[in-house]
């Protein structure tokens, strides 16, 4: 039984608690067991893509800190996965990093799991985030998944692959574009006929349920982990 | 205009938005088409061999160089090498002077667009005429080029009739002709026929022409004189390397597997040979480049070919236009050269306005790392520019994020806050930006920590988050 530690991030762990929740039961009911360490804080993203390395140089050593002697780390979260997994070594020169999984690449690739008994009623298109996307060649995994929910119809948009918008502080320092890429990221999901897009990475989620809302639409947005994680 | 205010302007233009959208859309289709691995099975081993040829070039670029220029006087040209603008500049209005030359043609060339040539040559008052007809269109209408491969990419098929004088309802083919019966006479008039050049090839002093129109051919073998403009950069050691970049430029640029005219052409006509200028000239431009071949890091800038395939899968370009973009080179390469060439102090906030998606560096053909040096430029920005407030900001972050018990308190007041004030998010500029554009999410009452806790504890309610 694999001993997996979550790191489940500073947005999850403040704004969206149940992804979280919901990755821990879909884990343990894949048979892991579970440890949270609760010393642990953020990845160190945020000021590492603003050009800040020593604040975030900082941040990743409290991460590896806390994180000293785990085997899995499973991260509900494509960005801060990458974030750990490809941009520590520019941080940390020789460092290498092996030990970090987000949640979907975790499921397939170590546990060989693409069906995790769940089910939910709905039409549902999936977002593909950029990091998870480019950065850790996430394309098929979350889909695999997702097709395997009894009672979920899977259908594709045409923009699957271009960015939400967010970017961090992107999203604020240059916010006129980012909603505009936003808008059009929402037009492309509502094209779909689908009533709930899916993404791995919670900052998306939250970019695309913004602007979902802004435009009165009532398609909903869920983390796999959620959709994943229902019966 | 400052900077924001261009992008205000593209994005409050919705024609524009659906021509540029459109536009770009059509042209990465047409790549997709034209690498999915069914098409192009080894378009990833291409891409890193080509990567690797122009990696050793510039590794090399001295020798590579002097042996280029050793091959193009052996065939009867002359090679000028030109430090900045001005020099090369200088060079043409000399030449045009001395041969008292009243018209030259050109051919789309993004690198006389960067020195400014037909200013120049219009301020000494010599007629230049571009011949691509996207290039045509826009200097009619007094305009820059919007996109590295496509000048008019941001005009409607109305604005481009209004531009040539003809009735709005014309069909493309209608204006083509029409562009096509007044460029004819201009090429068989001309002096002088400027091109730029996608290749330089050392081991034959060959220059390559990239085109779909076969202005750039009629450009340097109609008139008797031909000068070809290009950066240091364009050097490839040898002939038979061309295999590697002609398999990627078209596909990258439009989906074609080759463009309509792909030409090698080697110094002037020679006796006995039917085409060609009496007269060639091989303009080789620095303009800065030595200084980013200077950064072993960010050289690779300079690999590019010019495909404009980024631009075309970049979310940013394809809302703020090219016109948003402080230089003649925009999208994310435009992002990465300007700093590099200009210096980083002139547009500090280029290097931050991109998502940092990352599609740039994945279609890029010979895989410039631009994400990776975007990141780059943007520490170098903060490590020059020092702004206190948001250094300040970054610290107390970092400084917050080190203390877990302090994030975990710092976390809870924000929560409450959010919940019993919401209207104050307005008095936090960051908050009141996001605001401008998208709601805010519903602010949870506990944490995924202390729901953890509950969880642990054995609370059922702590199952799932259900409380929350």
């Amino acid at each position: 039984m694999p001993r997996v530690s979550i790191f489940v991030t500073c947005i999850v762990d403040q704004v969206f608690p149940r992804v979280g929740m919901a990755m821990a039961d879909v884990l343990e009911r894949a048979g892991c067991e579970i440890e949270f360490r609760e010393e642990q804080t953020c990845c160190g993203q945020p000021a590492f893509n603003s050009g800040y390395r020593e604040e975030a140089r900082g941040v990743a050593r409290h991460f590896l800190d806390v994180f000293e002697g785990a085997e899995y780390i499973v991260v509900p979260s494509g960005s801060c996965a990458a974030m750990i997994a490809h941009h520590y070594a520019d941080l940390f020169p020789g460092h290498h990093e092996s030990r970090v999984w987000e949640f979907s690449q975790f499921l397939t690739a170590v546990l060989h799991l693409e069906d995790v008994d769940a089910s939910l009623d709905g039409t549902v298109t999936y977002h593909d985030s950029c990091h998870a996307l480019r950065e850790l060649k996430i394309k098929d995994a979350p889909r695999r998944l997702l097709q395997n929910v009894r009672g979920l119809r899977l259908v594709e948009m045409d923009a699957a692959e271009e960015c939400c918008g967010f970017g961090g502080t992107f999203s604020v320092k240059f916010a006129e574009v980012s909603g505009a890429i936003a808008r059009t990221k929402i037009d492309s999901i509502a094209r779909t006929g689908a009533d709930t897009v899916v993404s791995i990475d919670s900052s998306c989620l939250m970019q695309i349920d913004g602007a979902l809302r802004r435009a009165g639409s009532n398609i909903r947005t869920m983390h796999l982990a959620e959709v994943l994680a229902s019966r | 205009m400052n900077y924001q205010e261009k992008i205000t302007g593209a994005l409050d233009d919705p024609k524009l938005q659906l021509a540029i959208y459109t536009a770009t859309g059509r042209l990465a289709e047409g790549r997709r088409k034209a690498v999915v691995a069914d098409v192009l099975p080894d378009y990833q081993e291409l891409r890193q061999h080509a990567h690797d040829i122009k990696k050793h070039t510039l590794d090399h670029l001295d020798s590579y160089l002097v042996e280029f220029e050793r091959n193009v006087v052996a065939r009867g040209g002359q090679v000028i090498w030109a430090n900045d603008a001005t020099e090369a500049c200088d060079f043409v209005r000399n030449l045009v002077r001395e041969r008292a030359a009243k018209l030259v043609v050109k051919s789309k060339s993004m690198t006389t667009e960067e020195i400014h040539l037909n200013h120049r040559l219009e301020s000494d008052g010599v007629e230049v005429v571009e011949t691509d007809l996207g290039e045509y269109i826009i200097q009619l209408a007094g305009e820059t080029p919007y996109h590295i491969i496509a000048p008019a990419l941001h005009k409607t098929r109305e604005q481009v009739a209004a531009v040539l004088d003809s009735p709005l309802d014309s069909t493309a083919e209608e204006l083509t002709a029409k562009a096509r019966a007044a460029l004819r006479k201009k090429f068989l008039e001309a002096d002088i026929g400027i091109t730029g050049a996608n290749f330089l090839v050392a081991d034959s002093g060959a220059i390559v022409l990239v085109e779909n129109e076969g202005n750039a051919r009629l450009s340097s073998a109609a008139p008797r004189i031909h000068i070809a403009v290009a950066g240091i950069e364009k050097v490839i050691p040898r002939a038979q390397d061309l295999a590697v970049f002609l398999k990627l430029l078209a596909r990258s640029a439009t989906g074609q597997p080759l463009s309509v005219y792909t030409s090698l052409l080697a110094g002037p006509r020679r006796e006995g040979e039917p085409d060609g200028p009496d007269e060639f000239y091989l303009l080789l431009l620095d303009n800065g480049r030595t200084r980013v071949l200077a950064d072993r890091e960010k050289r690779q800038s300079l690999y590019c070919i010019r495909c404009g395939a980024c631009l075309n899968h970049c979310p940013v370009y394809r809302k703020i236009g090219g016109y948003s973009y402080p230089w003649v080179y925009s999208g994310p390469i435009g992002k990465i050269l300007t700093p590099q060439f200009m210096g980083i102090e002139q547009d500090p906030w280029l290097p931050f306005a991109s998502s940092l998606c990352g599609a740039c560096g994945e279609v890029c053909p010979v895989k410039i790392d631009l994400p990776k040096i975007l990141l780059d430029l943007r520490a170098e920005v903060v490590a020059r520019r020092k702004n206190r407030s948001e250094l300040r900001a970054f610290r107390i972050f970092s400084w917050i994020m080190r203390h877990p018990r302090a994030y975990a308190r710092m976390g809870q007041l924000a929560r409450i806050a959010a919940r019993t004030a919401p209207g104050a998010a307005k008095m936090f500029g960051p908050l009141n930006a996001w605001l401008s554009q998208r709601d805010l999410p519903a602010m949870p009452e506990r944490s995924f920590r202390e729901l953890w806790r509950d969880r642990k504890s054995g609370d059922p309610a702590g199952k799932s988050g259900n409380k929350s």
